[in-house]
């Protein structure tokens, strides 16, 4: 029986008002509820140029309003868009983003120096740095080489009844709710939004895009 | 939206089917890398995501740190079977989807977790039209997931389970940069 067989899933999901596994938000016990956690991606032609591609990555996802004026970036994690522009499953460009001094910069896109899970920051790739906006305060922009940022605590753009799927697998329920409750509404993650011209990931086409959190050794 | 999800099954089905095959064609081994230049900062990744919710529903607990840690162009190879059974798990009833995929091909694509993205265009995850060609922030990519799994080949199966009847998120987003609204 189908249900059934959803309860027996269901037990992976350990879920309750605190501990989330949704988009990606603490999805993995390496990296839940660290400065690390990526809890989305997202990859969209620019509502504001059809000449370029926007690349959002959330991380910390669940903050509280009261959480979210002392959230910080980690200074020892970087964030790296990786794009694959012929279908080979590897990054030939990337996209970096590390945290100093209440400032992002971020680099490229540019071919890395290697691929794979070690990265180094390839500071030698043109850059735009950026101060991290803080909570209340209007967004801070930087543009440079056509590369415009922003990092800064954001609303959670992901829209979920988690809750009632956590009921499913649990075997309490057999279906969601109509309407459903969004167990996302009214918190905040810190955002990383950067838009690239596509000109320099690839042109046109169709490319491969994923994105990492990485730590400094 | 299911009639409109129909008419277009066949332009998905081919759009799909492409990236099913295009995903097995390469292996190519990055970890193979250039020696480590020790004047930069080195970096050790943590996590990695492309499509939403992938490692959250078909990954098995104790492998997603380590579906984290394997490269896109070998997370095929390592996770397909296991993603595959996991499907059936989830919906003992899969034959095919919306897209014409069985449970084999479905896998195939969802196992590299890659986010593919038009240069060209209309950039979604899934808008009726366009498959899996993007993922802006309004998608609702809950409900498409969940068609793709539990609706079977004219996304009418399970009823109860094909959305979660929350169809947008609670703030409007921006027209201008940065587009996320602001924070609460």
């Amino acid at each position: 029986m189908k249900i059934k067989s959803l309860v027996a899933f269901g037990a992976l999901v350990v879920f309750s008002s605190i501990y989330l596994y949704a988009a990606d938000h603490i999805e993995a016990p390496g990296v839940s509820g660290t400065t690390s956690d990526i809890t989305d991606y997202y990859a969209f032609e620019s509502p504001e140029s059809s000449s370029n591609i926007v690349l959002v990555a959330n991380l910390q996802g669940l903050l509280s309003p009261s959480a979210t004026a002392s959230a910080k970036f980690d200074e020892n994690v970087m964030v790296e868009f990786n794009i694959d522009t012929d279908d080979d499953k590897v990054e030939d460009l990337v996209v970096q983003c590390s945290f100093a001094d209440g400032k992002m910069t971020v680099y490229g896109p540019i071919a890395p120096s290697q691929t794979g899970t070690t990265s180094s920051l390839e500071t030698d790739a043109s850059s735009v740095s950026v101060n991290v906006s803080t909570y209340g305060q209007s967004p801070v922009i930087a543009t440079a080489n056509g590369v415009k940022v922003f990092a800064g605590p954001r609303d959670d753009p992901f829209f979920m009844d988690f809750s009632q799927f956590g009921e499913i697998l649990a075997g309490n329920a057999t279906g969601f709710n109509d309407p459903g409750t969004d167990t996302f509404a009214g918190t905040n993650v810190m955002s990383v939004v950067v838009e690239v011209p596509k000109s320099q990931i690839g042109g046109s086409g169709t490319i491969n895009t994923w994105v990492t959190s990485n730590r400094k050794q | 939206m299911k009639s409109i999800l129909n008419k277009m099954l066949l332009a998905s089905a081919i759009s799909f089917s492409m990236i099913a095959t295009s995903s097995c064609e390469k292996e190519e081994d990055s970890n193979t890398s250039t020696p480590t230049n020790t004047s930069k900062t080195m970096y050790a990744q943590e996590d990695q995501m492309g499509r939403p919710a992938i490692n959250t529903v078909f990954v098995s607990p104790n492998q997603k740190d380590n579906f984290n840690l394997t490269i896109p162009s070998e997370q095929g190879a390592m996770f397909q079977s296991s993603f595959e059974a996991r499907l059936l798990a989830l919906n003992p009833a899969y034959s095919t989807n919306l897209l014409g995929l069985d449970a084999s091909t479905f896998t195939t694509v969802l196992a590299t977790d890659v986010l593919t993205v038009s240069l060209d265009g209309t950039t979604t995850f899934y808008d009726g039209t366009n498959v899996l060609t993007g993922r802006a922030l309004g998608d609702d990519v809950v409900d498409v997931e969940f068609i793709l799994v539990f609706g079977g080949p004219t996304a009418s199966d399970n009823p109860g389970l094909t959305s979660d009847n929350v169809g947008q998120n609670d703030k409007a987003f921006l027209s201008t940069f940065p587009y996320l609204a602001a924070p609460f």
